[in-house]
């Protein structure tokens, strides 16, 4: 399969990009192509035009701030493995960024695409959800934040105005005796999560979460008061995600709640036997 | 997650043959048969420097791109073509209509029953599976071309599919082809003794077991560029085949046209698996435009047209029942199999073959006193089943010894207690089965004993004892006979359009000595330019680097049915080998002329001919007859330095290779995942002319039957709809999953073949199903829990597990 004709251009500027998102005969953004090109190729989307921002030093580089570190919405997967970008969670970034699909996507793949296109079952949905990461988000009327947990909606579903632009991705550093663990389910090296989730082990400051992805939709957080208790081994996780399930409209069947189940258990025991 | 780690076998730390252990100097200068050489193919492959059809360009080619039907079974009511005006780079739109003098393929069987299938080069009234070509678009560009198939109208009438092969036959069900009384294309039965046998039966197993329906996946899809040569009044076509003359036959009888004025050229291909021996309605339809417009036309298979409407292979159901004496004597199978065979009969193997063997094969390496089958080749709204790498062995292989360990597990033995008891034992061969196959050779009880000790089963079993919790270690086994190379008296009962007669060689020296063979089968991947220069190296001393293998162009090389059968390095190796000795005698008279001595003293060696220490090259031999043709004299035969001979094994029943797998799997019960922990091969090809690329053969092979055991399956909807359409829903195996692999050779000499050598080709693509499936289900067996069905996906095994879990509570309360 061959994709439909397009228009390619390169963006100069972020501002710029939102113009042509507003005035361009639906224009579409790429960055390293890696969900769009195979779209483009099977024409499950067909852009009048494609503007190109995986160059744009403005989306480019990373800075870090006494709370976190905002990440440009063009850095790489591998960049972030190869840790030429600062990891404010001492290592669980690069080691979720190493998991994700092979080398070759990672290498052209951007953090600021992945939640743009937000799969259901990326990586970076689930962590940034986990971490209690924010999107920066600009438009034509300027810059606004939104938390992960707004900013995915659904199944390829975002906030994003169609003349928005992902900009940056900031992640909090971690309070002191943070634990974090992440696990996901493949069947084979490389492919998407059949079901995944994050553990985030703060009780002390009352700030534990835990997150569940993978589920064709935006992910599930469980609410603080369900994660202490399931952290505590005060709650079962199977009663904890049949009500998440239930509450969430998913079918919460004991077949399909399995493999979540495990993937929460084997995120909590990463957490707990994290020493970070 | 922690995976297996790949580990590719070491050869000289492992190989148990003669010579593969030699060490001695000479066998470090030996280049002939039974040594590792490099293979020559692999420098361009290796560097990207292949020739493949799409690396082909003409001026003025058109690319072509095919509508094609989007539903499983419909009439076509209207197709309206699109308006030229509208679109950019049109080139032409072309129905069935428009295909003047073309004929349909046809690929008949004269079993008897057979109904016939017409498969149209484009859809003409309706349409039988998703996929099916209905029009043909041309354009400067595929990208264009698509554009112009998006804009044609076809206005189709559905009708109910048949889908699903167990419901096909039922009465209600619509026909596929309006003129049959089912939709069957063949059914055949065997009965030998059955009823006699099954006296007195101690345990008796009945089993249902099924194989997916899969995709053959060469890294190259198909296509071609068809072009008319003015100048030869020819049409030539570029194609992706590992059978070229079968396409040459097939395509001259679509089209036409006679053999002369059709000439197929198969560069180098990336990969066949057998699909690429099938003659393809695309392929037809770009030579017919090719002539038409008398512009080159090409067309390159996408993996989205390959994976839904094209290569599909395997899917079988067995309801099977074994009976055995309390011994562990097998007394008798009996077996009721379909095998879906989609909408068509294909060419050149038919719709029938693939059903009609699995009545002959399925007893498999075993002796037994009864045998009776039922194998049902059946139509359904799918792209034709194709003849995949093992053909019917792989899925007769896992019926077969599923039952073994069932019936094992019903008496109270070991998985190799009671293979050991019904294998035909060494002291047996040659031994005729009770389908009246004829083993050629070998000696399968041991087989099973080196793979017993090498598998190192006390040890699996006491690591199994250990594993406690949700994840469990199984051990499992398969072995199983696999006859290659097999010839005339096999397939003429067959009555398809193809029968393996004698195969043909030539080989020549040049004027500068080098050796220039000619041969009609083809090499993508197999390493047969390197296999047939060691041959030519055994029989005339000539270095393999100096040995031309030509291949792949009708107008260049002799008739021949191609690669297909496991069959290459017996019957063109066995051909190359007699022509080049042929070519020796030659050698030796003009040498023994020119060295002043007998004919009968020189001997060829390292490239020279030897009378005792005085020699002269082949070289020197070469230049004197082609150059200096003065220095001969007036008794030197005509012929010269080239021959072309035929050769075919007496009797032609085709060898017996064999094979023994082990496999030890850990199962993640909240998983339902299967990861292979350690898999060994103990086979016997044979002498092996290269042993390298035997074990190539048989890892590439054991991967793709782990595909079978573990991933590949190519779903359909309740109404035809294929629900891969890419990669990413297709599951190939990957590095990752494939365990460290043993190879153990055994090397018992064919009796038939010219060097002992036994077709090997397929063998590793057979075993791996049976032998993951029988280690799933030992893990499994203590909570009671069973698979029965490829791909051993996580969501089935998670099924019997929770389906076992369920039962035993109930049980309990």
């Amino acid at each position: 399969m061959k994709p439909v004709a397009f228009k390619y251009d390169a963006a100069v500027s972020v501002s710029d990009g939102c113009g042509a998102l507003r005035d361009g005969a639906n224009a579409k953004l790429i960055a390293g192509g890696q969900s769009l090109g195979p779209m483009l190729n099977l024409r499950l989307v067909r852009p009048g035009s494609l503007l190109d921002v995986s160059t744009l030093p403005e989306i480019r580089e990373a800075n870090e701030t006494e709370a976190g570190v905002v990440i440009g919405a063009a850095i790489t997967h591998a960049e972030i493995e190869d840790g030429a970008v600062r990891d404010p969670t001492g290592g669980w970034l690069r080691a979720a960024a190493a998991n994700i699909a092979h080398r070759g996507v990672r290498n052209r793949g951007t953090i600021g695409g992945s939640l743009a296109h937000a799969d259901p079952a990326a990586d970076w949905v689930i962590v940034m959800t986990g971490l209690g990461a924010s999107v920066t988000l600009e438009g034509p009327s300027g810059r606004r934040d939104v938390p992960m947990s707004d900013f995915v909606i659904g199944p390829f579903e975002t906030a994003l105005s169609p003349d928005e632009i992902l900009v940056s991705v900031f992640v909090p550093k971690p309070a002191k005796d943070t634990r974090w663990g992440y696990w996901k389910y493949m069947r084979q090296v490389g492919e998407f999560a059949k079901a995944s989730a994050t553990v985030l082990i703060n009780s002390e400051a009352g700030a534990s979460r835990i997150a569940l992805g993978a589920l064709g939709q935006q992910p599930i957080i469980l609410s603080s008061d369900v994660a202490e208790k399931v952290i505590g081994e005060r709650m079962e996780v199977r009663e904890a995600l049949h009500d998440a399930f239930n509450a969430a409209g998913l079918p919460a069947e004991p077949e399909n709640l399995a493999l979540h189940i495990t993937a929460v258990h084997r995120a909590l025991a990463i957490a707990h036997a994290d020493n970070n | 997650m922690c995976r297996a780690n790949i580990v590719m076998p070491v050869l000289p730390q492992m190989g148990f043959s003669v010579l593969t252990d030699s060490t001695t100097q000479d066998a470090a200068r030996h280049k002939g048969v039974g040594a590792s050489t490099r293979r020559h193919e692999d420098d361009r492959y290796l560097r990207g420097r292949g020739r493949f059809v799409g690396d082909i360009r003409r001026a003025g080619m058109l690319d072509m791109a095919f509508v094609r039907s989007p539903l499983a079974h419909a009439s076509i009511r209207s197709i309206t073509k699109p308006d030229a005006n509208s679109l950019r780079s049109v080139e032409g739109v072309y129905v069935a209509a428009d295909l003047t003098g073309v004929t349909g393929i046809v690929a008949n069987s004269a079993l008897p029953g057979f109904q016939a299938s017409v498969q149209p080069i484009l859809a003409d009234s309706k349409v039988r599976h998703v996929g099916e070509p209905i029009v043909a678009c041309l354009a400067q560009t595929r990208a264009a071309a698509e554009d112009l198939a998006e804009a044609v109208q076809v206005d189709l009438d559905e009708i109910a599919a048949v889908v699903e092969m167990t419901t096909a036959l039922d009465p209600e069900m619509p026909l596929l082809h309006d003129h049959w009384v089912q939709n069957a294309f063949l059914e055949t039965r065997t009965d030998i003794n059955f009823e006699n046998a099954i006296a007195g039966a101690a345990a008796v197993v009945k089993k249902s077991y099924r194989t997916a329906r899969q995709c053959m996946a060469p890294i190259e899809g198909r296509g071609c560029v068809a072009e008319w040569d003015r100048h030869l009044e020819q049409l030539t076509i570029h194609s992706a085949t590992q059978m070229p003359h079968i396409v040459r036959s097939g395509l001259a009888e679509c089209l036409g046209l006679d053999h002369a004025q059709v000439r197929i050229i198969a560069p180098d291909v990336g990969g066949g698996f057998g699909y690429k021996g099938i003659l393809l309605a695309e392929e037809v339809c770009a030579g017919f435009l090719a002539m038409k417009l008398d512009r080159p036309i090409r067309w390159l298979e996408d993996r989205r047209e390959h994976l839904t409407g094209g290569a599909n292979c395997r899917e079988h159901t067995y309801e099977i029942t074994g009976y055995a004496a309390a011994d562990g004597e097998i007394l008798a199978v009996d077996c009721d199999a379909l095998v879906d065979s989609g909408a068509y009969s294909s060419y050149p193997f038919s719709a029938c073959l693939e059903a009609a063997q699995v009545t002959s094969i399925l007893p498999g390496p075993y002796r037994m006193r009864g045998f009776r089958c039922k194998a049902t080749a059946v139509a359904t709204n799918k792209p034709p089943i194709l003849p995949f790498r093992g053909v019917a062995r792989t899925g007769v292989c896992f019926a077969m010894e599923l039952v073994m360990d069932a019936l094992a597990g019903e008496l109270g033995m070991s998985p190799e207690a009671i293979r050991e008891r019904n294998l035909v034992p060494a002291t047996d061969m040659p031994f005729t089965n009770i389908t009246n196959k004829f083993f050629d050779s070998g000696d399968y009880p041991q087989a099973l004993s080196k793979t017993v000790e090498a598998i190192d089963v006390a040890a699996v079993r006491a690591r199994q004892k250990l594993a406690t919790g949700r994840k469990r270690i199984g051990l499992g086994f398969a072995i199983f006979c696999e006859q290659g190379a097999h010839g005339t008296s096999v397939y003429h009962g067959w009555g398809i359009p193809m029968v393996p007669g004698f195969e043909q060689a030539t080989a020549r020296l040049t004027p500068d000595g080098w050796l220039e063979v000619r041969v009609g089968v083809h090499s993508h991947g197999q390493g047969l330019e390197t296999t047939l220069a060691q041959i030519a190296n055994e029989e005339l001393g000539v270095d393999p680097e100096k040995v031309r293998v030509v291949h792949g162009d009708t107008a260049y090389t002799p008739y021949s049915t191609g690669t297909w059968g496991s069959r290459c390095a017996v019957m063109a190796g066995g051909a190359v080998g007699t022509a080049s000795a042929e070519v020796g005698d030659r050698v030796r008279a003009i040498a023994a002329h020119l060295l002043q001595a007998r004919a009968e003293d020189i001997v060829l060696a390292d490239g020279a001919a030897y009378a005792g220490t005085a020699k002269v090259s082949l070289e020197e031999v070469a230049r004197t007859w082609y150059r200096q043709p003065q220095l001969l004299p007036a008794s030197v035969d005509p012929h010269g330095l080239e021959a072309t001979v035929g050769y075919r094994t007496t009797p032609d029943t085709g060898t017996f290779s064999y094979a023994c797998h082990a496999v030890v799997v850990e199962v993640d019960m909240d998983l339902g995942q299967v990861d292979l922990l350690d898999y060994v091969i103990v086979e016997d090809a044979g002498v092996m002319i290269n042993p390298m690329i035997v074990d190539g053969q048989v890892l590439g092979g054991v991967v793709q039957g782990i595909g079978t055991a573990l991933f590949e399956e190519m779903p359909f909807d309740g109404s035809g709809q294929p629900l891969a359409s890419t990669l990413a829903d297709y599951h190939l195996p990957v590095a990752a999953d494939i365990p460290p692999i043993r190879i153990i050779h055994m090397e018992t000499p064919s009796p038939l073949s010219r060097y002992g050598q036994k077709g090997i080709g397929e063998s590793g693509a057979i075993g791996p199903p049976a032998a993951i499936a029988n280690a799933v289900n030992d893990a499994l067996r203590d909570i009671g829990a069973e698979v029965t069905e490829v791909p051993m996906t996580p969501e089935r095994v998670l099924k019997v597990i929770a389906r076992a879990e369920a039962k035993s509570r109930e049980a309990v309360s």
